[in-house]
């Protein structure tokens, strides 16, 4: 690389984010794309955080959804502010705009985590990850007693089309949201990452990796998870106000254990090891289950497959995979290790359209209907040999083909 | 009164009884292997469903034996081929497969049986009454659920006690290493562990499910309860799980079974509040679905070992 050409290094990535945001709107069109955009955009804000505590920190949570849901509802409760402010138009929320919003999720993130996180924070491990079930199942069940803050199963609902605009930035179709939300994530992306740049990030690292020797060196590990804890909720609850303006309407199930699932579901599929790994899965999980859902109810059943693939065959996730080609790349030895991890890959596809088969055969005999096969132009008889005998040489082949190329990569190494 | 303390008494400690099933399993996988088992609940389920369908073709008294062993071979595979590979990785990996699991055979069962309740139902000769009191009857359903439960406590306690396996157990809890340099095959010690513990999981599904609804959701509204009994009992403590899950089967069922609001109580201590107002008219019944979580965050924070565990998690 160029010596003159190093100061482009860091910042190339984000330049090239910001003009992939920007030329996006010039590509795609159409109200339901952007709808999914939107919640990618949500949901990579809401795994990076989720990845603050579980990547950097090594705290494994199952309720951070209570910090996005509660920062919502703080969004959501706001908006019905400003939209009561504007009819006598003074005092703070009358000069509020939506577009701000996130501001205040961010705030409602961060002060829930401020007021539950220090018992949780005094040990990692298991002991963490059932304290924050018992956080995230106890506060989805409390919100059903509170109809007036969480609007009972219902929830809460509002309208973003109020307060002062700025700009002339209207919040009216999915498609002015984009823009909001490309602001919005390409702000939070930047400061959890210049986070992670922090003194405070890199300690968080030290706890993750050994929690004693920082103790012994004169940093409570406590404290440090006290303290990523706070900014991890933060983050969350600002995309759970990025949410609320997006669908405006906010239901107890934004708390709950599911949505706290999606968030790890998303990071561990996109890699905990890689700062970008979260974005990826994020991107990857809810354009599955968005596009997926169309075609076939198994959606969530793929999904939870390609999360115990990724568990069992690839614990770097995809994030991890990019690097370690990237790295390659670099390294200039690229072409050695192709052959092998394209190998690998093929595997991955034929085992993969062999399971696909099956499962979709086997809805077809239970529900007698399929989407899936139509649309790839396929009419199978689940009665016919011949097809089960198609699945057998598919899975067969995909397990050839992996041994064959991990002999290859094996040799290589 | 008396007719609601003797059947919330009754039906506490019916499905203490059940938590108790289902926890046991979980304490000893989690104890062993330092893994917190996340399908553990959706093997119980498994074990429901199997007995359904084995039952339309042979019968609910062959099922009620074949489902868990079934459900037992499918744990030892998952051990042996799933969970032994990750195993490698650490805790945090074993944790998120046994995630990711639960997800797949949750949508497996979704995809198979549809996603409303099966008629799953216990033979008509056990749902007469076993006795009648204050004109309402109690099943002998509900009786033999009881003593199965509590024979499976006895025989537990036998084996890890009593039987050169019980010892190995015990002994491979504390010190793994050691039992394995003495020359016992501990991974599959732990594949049977692992098995063993789901089928006593099913064996919960295949009894609790005509008394419970046999339906998709059914692991994912335990599930979580049943973490909170092997925390709250602590690791490795069989008897420590026994009294959580009847401690929270009881309180439970009572809390449902009392008509009573927060106002109600805090009036009846010689507070003057108002008992229909946002917090002092919620009732107990709401809160029950919450107590379980209450007891462990409590628990965590003050005795994270448990009520008689000895280690931390």
């Amino acid at each position: 690389m160029n010596e003159s050409l190093s100061w482009w290094r860091p910042v190339a990535p984000w330049a090239i984010s910001a003009l992939v945001l920007v030329t996006l709107p010039l590509v795609v069109a159409g109200n339901g794309t952007f709808s999914i955009i939107n919640v990618v955009a949500i949901n990579i804000v809401f795994a990076l955080s989720y990845n603050m505590l579980l990547g950097q920190g090594g705290m494994l949570s199952f309720g951070h959804a209570v910090f996005f849901g509660l920062g919502a509802y703080g969004a959501i409760h706001a908006m019905n502010l400003i939209g009561e402010a504007g009819y006598d138009g003074h005092g703070f929320w009358a000069f509020f705009p939506v577009y701000l919003l996130p501001l205040v999720g961010f705030a409602c993130g961060a002060l829930a985590a401020l007021v539950v996180g220090w018992p949780f924070c005094r040990r990692a491990g298991t002991a963490f990850a059932m304290i924050t079930l018992g956080l995230g199942e106890l506060v989805a069940a409390g919100s059903q007693m509170f109809p007036t803050v969480f609007g009972g199963e219902a929830g809460v609902f509002s309208n973003r089309m109020v307060g002062p605009v700025w700009f002339g930035l209207e919040l009216a179709q999915p498609a002015d949201v984009y823009w909001f939300m490309a602001f919005w994530t390409l702000v939070a992306v930047f400061a959890m990452w210049a986070f992670t740049r922090t003194p405070l990030g890199r300690m968080s690292n030290a706890v993750r990796d050994n929690a004693d020797r920082l103790q012994f060196i004169g940093y409570p590990p406590r404290n440090l998870r006290f303290l990523v804890f706070i900014a991890a909720g933060g983050f969350a609850g600002l995309g759970g106000g990025m949410a609320a303006v997006n669908y405006e309407i906010v239901t107890p199930e934004s708390l709950g254990l599911l949505t706290s699932g999606l968030a790890l579901l998303m990071a561990a599929v996109g890699g905990l090891a890689v700062f970008y790994g979260p974005m990826v899965g994020a991107i990857l999980v809810t354009v599955m289950n968005s596009l997926l859902s169309d075609y076939t109810d198994a959606s969530i059943l793929y999904v939870g497959l390609v999360f115990l693939a990724v568990v069992m065959f690839a614990p770097g996730g995809l994030g991890g995979g990019i690097e370690q080609v990237r790295l390659a790349w670099r390294r200039g030895d690229l072409g050695a290790h192709l052959p092998g991890w394209l190998g690998g890959a093929l595997a991955v596809l034929l085992i993969a359209l062999g399971l696909v088969s099956t499962i979709e055969l086997v809805y077809q005999i239970s529900h007698g209907r399929d989407k899936l096969a139509r649309l790839l132009g396929l009419e199978p008889d689940p009665a016919s040999p011949l097809v089960w005998l198609g699945i057998i040489t598919l899975f067969a082949a995909g397990y050839g083909v992996a041994r064959v190329s991990g002999r290859y990569r094996e040799a290589r190494a | 009164m008396l007719e609601v303390i003797v059947f919330s008494t009754l039906n506490g400690l019916l499905y203490g009884l059940l938590l108790f099933m289902l926890s046991s399993g979980l304490t000893l996988i989690f104890s062993m292997m330092g893994v917190l088992n996340f399908a553990h609940a959706s093997f119980y389920m498994l074990g429901a469903y199997f007995a359904y369908a084995l039952g339309l073709h042979i019968g609910f008294w062959p099922a009620l034996f074949l489902a868990p062993l079934l459900v037992a071979v499918l744990g030892a595979v998952v051990e042996r081929f799933g969970l032994r590979r990750v195993h490698e990785n650490g805790h945090v990996a074993e944790l998120l497969f046994t995630f990711g699991l639960a997800y797949v055979i949750d949508e497996t069962v979704h995809l198979l049986w549809g996603s409303i309740p099966v008629s799953y139902s216990a033979p008509e000769a056990l749902r007469a009454p076993l006795f009648s009191l204050f004109g309402t009857d109690y099943s002998i359903y509900r009786g033999v659920t009881m003593m199965i439960a509590i024979l499976m406590f006895v025989a537990l306690w036998f084996l890890l006690k009593k039987t050169r396996v019980g010892l190995m157990i015990r002994a491979a809890l504390t010190h793994g290493a050691m039992v394995g340099h003495l020359g016992h095959n501990v991974p599959r010690l732990f594949m049977g562990v692992f098995a063993f513990g789901c089928g006593l999981a099913a064996l919960a599904g295949v009894i609790g499910g005509p008394l419970l609804s046999t339906e998709p959701g059914m692991a994912q509204s335990l599930g979580p309860v049943v973490f909170v009994v092997v925390v709250v009992g602590g690791m490795g403590s069989l008897l420590g799980a026994f009294y959580a899950s009847l401690l929270i089967g009881l309180v439970q069922t009572f809390f449902v079974a009392l008509d009573v609001s927060i106002g109600d109580l805090l009036n009846g201590l010689g507070f003057a509040v108002d008992p229909y107002g946002e917090v002092t008219g919620i009732t107990l019944a709401s809160i029950a679905p919450m107590t379980p979580f209450i007891l462990l965050v409590l628990i965590l924070i003050f005795r994270p070992r448990g009520l008689m565990g000895e280690l931390e998690p």
